[in-house]
């Protein structure tokens, strides 16, 4: 019930914009308020922000590589086995100046959705942004990366190219390049699919973006064996940009217009560039050494969540 | 109907006989023989009549790794002190202390050095009693500094795993842990000292996906499942029957993913051997 109002709000915020239009959606919204009793949203609420980080109207990957960068020059595939549609990559400038950029990409409408593979990438996407990574570094170009994922495919295919594999040697390897690279989680960051594209220097994270270990319908079913508890599984995953900023997981959070991306995104867009120019600036000064000691000791900053008995 | 309808009184065993028989015999999932426990851990907890390979708790497996079963643990005192204050139906911490009640551990992992064939090994066991053997902070904290103790002593290393992957109590904290491990594993290759990862049943998720497919060498165990995405996610999303065999060790080896399945029996000998090969303890310059 409640899915499918969802589904017609999306939908209506997607048409043209009427006084008509408004008053529908206004009146879904009450309906959808009813419809989950007791689990009615307030603002700034996590699912409310799953829910901004899954709005089909919100820019994608594709819409800040037009919007922010120049002259960008897709890259095709990962010498291995395919291309992958729902990952995508190439050199471009970002204010005037060299890049490389690899992020996940979802679709649109529903040709546009099936192409992608909604934004679920397989093992070759993974070799293909590692593959772009290493090309970068070679040629001491920075890096930028844009994560917006619902997680790595889980499908027979992926598995037999090795989905784990291909996530873990990313890992590993992305750990020792030699030039900047900044994370940017604009959408959802779905566990290790969004983790295999997100370490680097500098994390960033949009204001109504997730990050989580798993999404909280699975995690709502793994502990209550139903998806009714996908809100509570929100709140108790802690997967919104400003849990994840006091975790020290993440290091800035992107202001996004208000309402979220979706209603602005050329707003969303200009918002990310002053970030996004900051921290290159930053990591531009250091020198490669530094920027591995760097990284490796991020990762290091975790300790805190253990304790000495 | 009625004919078919049958008293359903569970038969009730007098309670001084039961005490006798429980705990003595376990079913064996491979075969459904009914097996002595005592011949299935003289057998290292492998099937004596079809070779199944059973769960090995962490103390057992460190055991059969090490001469003698001696070795010194490392950071047995790490826990977790619950960063996301997790509550579902239940609390994360009860489950903290339920599974450490059970297991005798802090968290899901061992850490352990000792001699393998008499020669100096870095060696941790996952265990999955201890809530699927899943992966938070304690347990990624714990394999990065046996990672760091492989460098500073160079040290080669075994990570046995068996595990459901990243830690959902621990949120986006879990998550993190792969990429530390696997940072960790990317200064060891500068070393570089050999690290190989024992793959056993189940090792799934993030455990999968960071270190578990790092090895220099990756070996399994009979049977293990080994996978990104667990069968019933993947039934799920694709709405088919997986064909049988799916993700198993012998599967994983046909698809390139695996370097060998190693029986449990020869795993000792074949870990020594290939550490020898690989020259993990020649003397070196540094």
């Amino acid at each position: 019930m409640a899915e499918d109002l969802e589904k017609q709000i999306a939908e209506l915020e997607a048409a043209e914009d009427s006084e008509a239009v408004r008053e529908e959606i206004a009146r879904l919204r009450e309906q959808l308020e009813g419809a989950r009793g007791d689990q009615k949203l307030e603002r700034g609420e996590a699912w409310e922000r799953v829910l901004l980080a899954r709005h089909p109207q919100r820019p994608y990957t594709l819409d800040y590589i037009r919007m922010l960068l120049t002259e960008f020059s897709e890259l095709h595939g990962d010498r291995r086995f395919g291309d992958d549609p729902a990952l995508v990559g190439g050199l471009a400038r970002f204010e005037g100046r060299a890049v490389m950029v690899v992020g996940h990409q979802k679709g649109r409408d529903t040709k546009q959705k099936l192409q992608r593979n909604f934004g679920m990438t397989n093992p070759e996407g993974y070799r293909k942004a590692l593959r772009l990574m290493r090309l970068a570094a070679k040629f001491s170009v920075p890096i930028i990366t844009l994560v917006d994922t619902p997680g790595a495919y889980p499908g027979i295919g992926a598995e037999e190219r090795g989905q784990a594999e291909a996530i873990a040697y990313n890992l590993k390897e992305i750990a020792k390049l030699r030039v900047p690279i900044i994370v940017v989680i604009h959408g959802e960051g779905g566990s290790g699919g969004a983790l295999a594209i997100a370490v680097g220097d500098r994390v960033l994270m949009l204001e109504n973006a997730v990050y989580s270990v798993i999404s909280p319908e699975s995690c709502s079913s793994i502990l209550w064996r139903d998806w009714d508890h996908k809100v509570e599984a929100a709140r108790i995953l802690k997967l919104t940009a400003q849990d994840l900023l006091g975790f020290h997981l993440v290091d800035t959070i992107v202001p996004e217009p208000p309402g979220g991306g979706h209603t602005d995104q050329e707003q969303a867009a200009a918002l990310l560039r002053d970030v996004l120019r900051a921290a290159l600036d930053e990591l531009r000064a250091l020198s490669a050494d530094e920027l591995v000691r760097q990284r490796h000791q991020r990762l290091r900053k975790l300790a805190p969540f253990v304790k000495e008995a | 109907m009625a004919w078919f309808k049958k008293e359903k009184k569970p038969l009730e065993t007098p309670a001084d006989k039961k005490v006798q028989t429980e705990g003595l015999w376990v079913k064996c999932d491979g075969c459904r023989q009914i097996l002595w426990k005592k011949d299935l851990e003289q057998n290292l907890q492998c099937c004596p009549k079809c070779g199944y390979h059973f769960k090995m708790t962490s103390q057992a497996r460190l055991a059969m790794l090490f001469d003698e079963g001696k070795y010194t643990e490392h950071d047995a005192g790490l826990a977790s002190p619950d960063p996301l204050e997790f509550t579902d139906r239940k609390s994360y911490r009860r489950r903290l202390e339920e599974a450490q009640k059970l297991t005798g551990m802090k968290d899901a992992i061992l850490s352990g050095e000792g001699l393998l064939d008499g020669k100096p090994l870095i060696a941790c066991a996952m265990d999955f009693r201890f809530i699927g053997g899943s992966m938070g902070a304690v347990v990624g904290e714990k394999i990065t500094r046996a990672i760091d103790r492989a460098i500073a002593k160079r040290l080669p290393l075994v990570i046995v795993a068996c595990s459901g992957g990243a830690r959902m109590m621990e949120g986006a904290i879990s998550l993190m842990q792969l990429a530390t491990i696997s940072a960790a594993l990317a200064q060891l290759d500068a070393v570089p000292k050999p690290f190989i990862s024992v793959l056993t049943d189940p090792t799934t998720g993030g455990t999968t996906a960071s270190f578990a497919m790092l090895g220099d060498l990756n070996i399994a165990e009979p049977g293990a499942l080994i996978g990104f995405a667990g069968p019933r996610v993947i039934e799920q999303t694709i709405k088919q029957k997986l064909p049988d065999g799916f993700q198993r060790a012998e599967f994983l080896l046909q698809h390139g993913m695996l370097d060998a399945i190693v029986p449990r029996k020869e795993m000792k000998a074949y870990l020594a051997r290939s550490f020898r090969l690989l020259g993990a303890w020649d003397e070196t310059a540094a």
